[in-house]
């Protein structure tokens, strides 16, 4: 009988080297090196909210993305998330973009506000590496020439474009009641650029802009101005504001019992569902032009619970997310590398149409979507109705509201 | 734009409502700096952390009316004490204890312990805006031809009621005097007998519970996140800095001035300009009467 043969600890090792490296081209192939994208949100800070809706969005995404076998060009490459907070200040934002591109991100998505992406994006130009901008709606993004910058999303020329028309039409289905408007905005890039086009449009439907007042971050208070605009006696209230002040300033109004055929906003912050649930009296009628999901598209209805199930709202800060991890995937699929060159060379021949934004397929000039636009929404006491255009409306719109007093 | 350019009349009525708009809000600027004037007054410290809790009180109170129905008014017989008790344990067990009897300890700590909260409260509550509603949250009371939101109305009378309250406590109660002696003369009231390190906590437990009352009745007409406590608390030095650091009675007036300067600054130049009003004081009273209107001169 022959004794088995005993392997000494030495040959073990041995053999275990020579498996890995003989299977190391095996498991290299099996599993592609990931794609880290950098997210670049404001999670702490003023803006911190909407960065964590924002990022929530982009996150789901790419384990989407993972749950389907990640990137099939790349051999099934995965997205890998690289978490950064701009703090809300665009200094910061800045900061987060040079580190995350020291930690290998081949792509950024972010910024939710204009000023912060504004320089972000700009230090992203220096590697030439892509930035989806998932919300951060100044034009000037996409003006400055920086080939490496995307957005889905339409900015506030666009809107304001859009929601002056729909505007128009709503006002003048109702007869043209309104005639006059006071604008009222925060005092940053976005609520000035967007208060700025919208006085200059207003005219082209015949309604006369009486006054713009600029508020500062924070205003504590808006009793004055509920004051001013009495005085006034505008048929429209226009409101361009954050979250915060948003709030404040709808409540003020509602409060004061200022009677107006409407309180209309574009990109208004605080326009969600959270206003609608605290203060269905205060929300109810108020109208809002802004980034939504196509309600009748069954995909954004399964999205919406999928959000709702983890406790989040379905703000257009996730799914904007969302949709921007998700056309960069697009591009990386059909890139079939995360090479940054190739990568924007596919973004800017995208034709992406499998969101569920109302947009048709992308395409993309100077970076910009050009098929991307908002709707008009109204709040009722329980829920927010797309109102404008006709072929994505969910109900009529309530226009000239009911007087307050 | 500001008013002088706006071409129109500017009648007795719009000045009269934005004064009393700016007493209104003053009344609470007086509330939250009341609690810091106290702990600045006793501890010498400013406490970094006034505003984050702040903002966890009204927290507090904003949880306790949507899980258990407890109005806000109502609230503030749960909210000062717990904010009381808060404030005590947190100087006697953690202040204190790491201070080691250094004053800048107590900055660092109070500052470390606001970032905390902060980040905390983020992870907790995330960084949503939240309101409240109730059945008088639009109740509007006439005055002529002034309407005036009654839980602001409420909020002052209640704000100047509370600080009346913390006077009448500071002044004539044992535990006051003894506040008052270690304010003066710590070394002193040590010598006479008085506990130090406990009044050290009472202050600083009483200032928190300025903050859990300020939470209750601002709540009804402000709205809460975790950065909201940055909103207040910038005002609340400089109210504590024109009224006098450490004086009750200057926080009350200092309170109502900074209200009155915000309400006619954002009246004359622009609700955005107008906030420079409060940043101006503050210079002014720095360079020419660094003590405030009631501050002990050094």
């Amino acid at each position: 009988m022959t004794s088995p043969a005993r392997i000494s600890r030495r040959q073990l090792l041995q053999a275990g080297a020579a498996t890995s490296v003989l299977g190391a081209p095996a498991l290299l192939k099996a599993q592609p090196a990931p794609v880290r994208i950098g997210l670049v949100h404001p999670v702490s800070g003023g803006l911190a909210y909407s960065g964590g809706q924002g990022r929530l969005g982009c996150q789901m995404a790419i384990d989407a993305v993972n749950a389907a076998g990640g990137i099939q060009s790349m051999g099934g490459a995965r997205l890998e998330a690289a978490l950064g907070d701009s703090q809300s200040r665009p200094e910061i934002g800045v900061s987060e973009v040079e580190r995350l591109h020291q930690a290998g991100v081949s792509a950024y998505v972010g910024c939710f506000s204009s000023a912060i992406a504004l320089p972000a994006t700009q230090a992203a130009a220096k590697y030439n590496t892509p930035f989806l901008i998932d919300v951060g709606v100044s034009d000037n993004i996409v003006n400055r020439g920086l080939k490496n910058v995307f957005r889905l999303a339409p900015g506030f020329g666009k809107c304001v474009d859009d929601a002056i028309m729909a505007l128009g039409q709503v006002n003048g289905a109702a007869g043209n009641v309104a005639k006059t408007a006071v604008l009222i905005h925060e005092e940053s890039e976005f609520g000035t650029g967007t208060a700025r086009l919208l006085a200059g449009k207003l005219p082209s439907i015949n309604v006369q802009p009486l006054e713009t007042i600029k508020h500062a971050n924070p205003t504590r208070d808006f009793s004055n101005v509920a004051l001013r605009i009495r005085s006034l006696k505008p048929d429209l209230v226009i409101m361009s504001n954050y979250q915060n002040e948003y709030v404040l300033l709808a409540r003020t109004l509602h409060q004061q019992r200022i009677d107006v055929a409407a309180m209309f906003s574009v990109l208004g912050g605080g326009f969600n569902y959270r206003l609608v649930k605290e203060q269905p009296q205060v929300a109810q009628h108020m109208m809002d032009f802004n980034h939504w999901f196509h309600p009748g598209n069954p995909k954004s209805q399964e999205m919406k619970r999928r959000v709702e199930a983890t406790g989040n709202l379905f703000t257009f800060e996730v799914y904007c997310g969302w949709n921007s991890v998700m056309l960069y995937a697009d591009a990386l699929q059909r890139a079939g590398t995360a090479d940054r060159e190739k990568v924007i060379a596919a973004l800017e021949a995208s034709t992406w149409s499998d969101h569920f934004m109302p947009y048709g397929p992308t395409k993309f000039v100077n970076g910009q979507n050009t098929g991307g636009t908002g709707v008009l929404l109204q709040a009722t006491t329980s829920d927010i109705e797309v109102v404008w255009p006709n072929q994505f409306a969910s109900t009529k719109a309530v226009f000239p509201r009911p007087k307050a007093s | 734009m500001p008013f002088p350019d706006r071409g129109t009349r500017l009648d007795l009525t719009i000045l009269v409502s934005a004064a009393l708009n700016g007493l209104l809000i003053g009344g609470i600027y007086t509330l939250v700096a009341s609690g810091l004037t106290l702990i600045y007054g006793v501890l010498h410290i400013i406490n970094f952390a006034h505003g984050s809790m702040l903002m966890l009180a009204m927290f507090g109170v904003y949880y306790l009316l949507t899980l258990l129905r407890v109005d806000p008014y109502l609230s503030l017989l749960i909210m000062t004490p717990a904010m009381f008790a808060l404030g005590y344990l947190l100087y006697r067990f953690l202040i204190g204890k790491l201070a080691k009897g250094k004053d800048e300890n107590i900055l660092l700590i109070t500052l470390g312990l606001s970032i905390l909260i902060e980040n905390l409260a983020l992870m907790f509550f995330k960084g949503d805006t939240r309101t409240i509603s109730v059945s008088y949250s639009d109740t509007m009371v006439e005055l002529g031809p002034h309407l005036v939101s009654l839980p602001k109305v409420i909020s002052f009378v209640a704000a100047m009621a509370l600080c009346a309250v913390l006077g009448l406590v500071i002044r004539h109660t044992d535990v006051g005097k003894s506040i008052r002696a270690v304010a003066k003369e710590r070394v002193g009231a040590r010598l006479v007998g008085i506990d130090v390190d406990r009044v050290y906590a009472i202050s600083y437990g009483i200032g928190l519970a300025t903050l859990g009352a300020a939470a209750c009745l601002l709540m009804p007409i402000f709205y809460v996140s975790p950065s909201t406590g940055h909103v207040f608390v910038l005002v609340a030095f400089t109210v504590v800095v024109l009224g006098g650091m450490g004086s009750f009675l200057g926080a009350v007036v200092g309170g109502l001035i900074v209200g009155l300067t915000e309400s006619f600054g954002g009246l004359f130049l622009g609700e955005s300009l107008g906030q420079i009003g409060i940043s101006l004081i503050f210079i002014l009273i720095l360079l020419l009467r660094p003590s405030g209107l009631f501050g002990a001169r050094q």
